[in-house]
């Protein structure tokens, strides 16, 4: 199959959110939020369960459309680019978008090809970093939680984006395995992506990230550049932590 | 990039079916058991009641389509690997047509196995016009897959979905059963009635082309949260 290069004439090197509100129903889940994360910064969007972390990372994978206000890619919308800025945004969730029945490799090769990437020469590589290169051909099924976690990292950024968002990445990792993921955060931060990242594990992100942005009940309550002991400034601006 | 994409999608449900076969075999089960249990209620003394060949036919195929539609969406909501497709830089219209490939693949098999089936079951003459029923099964299959595939992705992340999907696909999709119902009807005539079972190829035919229209527009707005 003919595969492209995907389109790098999209970029920015800022994200910015303006007066961004999204309901569902009546049920306000962010309300007028105003955030600019720029290139190399790693942003951690902190907060209880139910504030509104995994709907702003929506709103700003173009999966969920905000109820007014916007988010400018580098000052465009993403209705103004279009498809092609979906090529810069890598999106890690929870739930890790990988298809259980297919092997790690099966996995790594179908979403590289649905980016328009060569799957042969990228595949191996990222088997590699995920340090999953003997277990390339077997089922995800069979894979642990951590295995899982580090090929959904490695999915989330073969087509280096500029956008690397992540939603609560560390759920149910061991310590080894929460701090390569963090290495690897740190290396693509360094390398010149934005990175949000939505965690309630303020121990993790405590170091980790660079501007905390502290978000209850939809609203965003704090945006400042993060500073050591985050778990007791977490505690003075949204409560108990 | 359209184009590539839905082959990409199609030929990623192909593989994933083709180490479980769990749709297919659940589907074919489903789809052949609901013929021989009509055939034994509607076969009497060797006699079936007439046109229920092709009532049988047209229900078994929309119960086992609606059957692979849920599962076959059920596994895209398992790791929400939908979010991961609909986040690819192409058009996101190309994701629901590799979808809707992948089902009509999966109807076209249980298609092949039904057909002979209810034709031997109900001494059904439904090879006396092959291309005219090839014509009618395929312009069925397409409408139902079409309108059906867009209303498993709508539902794939509500909790009801599994009681949703036949309440707003059975109301849609009538039309379709009407036309392929009737439209066997007149081909089990004998001879078969050509016009009459061209004429409803052409029904169906205008129903694929408004609500796969429909579909390729609508897909994105709606999946868009």
């Amino acid at each position: 199959m003919q595969v492209s290069p995907p389109d790098v004439t999209v970029d920015f090197t800022n994200v910015q959110l303006v007066d961004v509100s999204r309901h569902f129903g009546r049920r306000r889940a962010l309300a007028k939020v105003s955030l600019t994360a720029a290139s190399g910064d790693i942003v951690g969007l902190l907060g209880p369960n139910g504030a509104g972390k995994s709907t702003l990372i929506g709103v700003l994978a173009t999966l969920a459309a905000p109820t007014s206000g916007e988010v400018r890619y580098g000052g465009r919308t993403a209705t103004a680019i279009g498809a092609p800025l979906r090529a810069r945004i890598g999106l890690l969730a929870h739930e890790l978008f990988l298809y259980p029945e297919l092997t790690a490799r099966q996995n790594l090769a179908f979403f590289a090809q649905l980016y328009g990437l060569d799957a042969a020469a990228l595949v191996p590589a990222a088997l590699e970093r995920a340090g999953l290169a003997e277990r390339a051909d077997d089922d995800v099924s069979g894979f642990s939680r951590g295995m899982r976690q580090r090929l959904a990292l490695e999915r989330a950024l073969l087509h280096q984006p500029r956008l690397v968002l992540f939603d609560e990445p560390f759920t149910g990792l061991d310590d080894r395995a929460v701090s390569l993921v963090a290495d690897r955060l740190r290396e693509i931060a360094d390398a010149g992506a934005i990175v949000v990242l939505a965690t309630h594990d303020l121990d993790v992100a405590d170091g980790l990230v660079t501007r905390a942005a502290m978000i209850k009940g939809g609203r965003l309550v704090a945006d400042e550049p993060a500073v050591a002991g985050l778990r007791a400034r977490y505690r003075a601006v949204v409560g108990s932590a | 990039m359209f184009v590539r994409t839905a082959l990409l999608v199609l030929r990623k449900d192909v593989a994933i079916e083709l180490k479980s076969r769990e749709i297919l075999y659940t589907t074919l089960l489903f789809a052949l058991s609901c013929v021989l249990i009509f055939s034994i209620a509607f076969v009497k003394q060797g006699e079936p009641l007439e046109d229920a060949a092709a009532g049988i036919l047209w229900i078994a195929i929309e119960f086992a389509g609606t059957l692979a539609l849920g599962r076959t969406f059920e596994r895209e909501r398992y790791a929400e690997t939908l979010r991961a497709l609909l986040l690819a830089p192409s058009s996101r219209a190309a994701i629901y047509v590799g979808k809707v490939l992948g089902i009509l693949a999966l109807l076209a098999v249980v298609e092949v196995l039904l057909v002979p089936l209810v034709a031997l079951l109900f001494h059904a003459p439904l090879f006396s016009a092959p291309l005219l029923l090839v014509g009618l099964l395929a312009t069925g299959t397409v409408g139902f897959g079409a309108v059906g595939a867009l209303f498993a992705a709508m539902l794939v992340r509500a909790r009801s979905r599994d009681v949703m999907l036949p309440i707003l696909l059975y109301p849609i999709t009538i039309p379709v059963m009407i036309a392929g119902v009737r439209g066997t009807a007149a081909l089990l005539q004998d001879p078969p009635d050509a016009a009459t079972v061209t004429m409803w190829i052409a029904i169906l035919a205008a129903f694929d082309v408004v609500f796969v229209t429909l579909s390729l527009w609508t897909f994105e707005p709606v999946m868009t949260e």
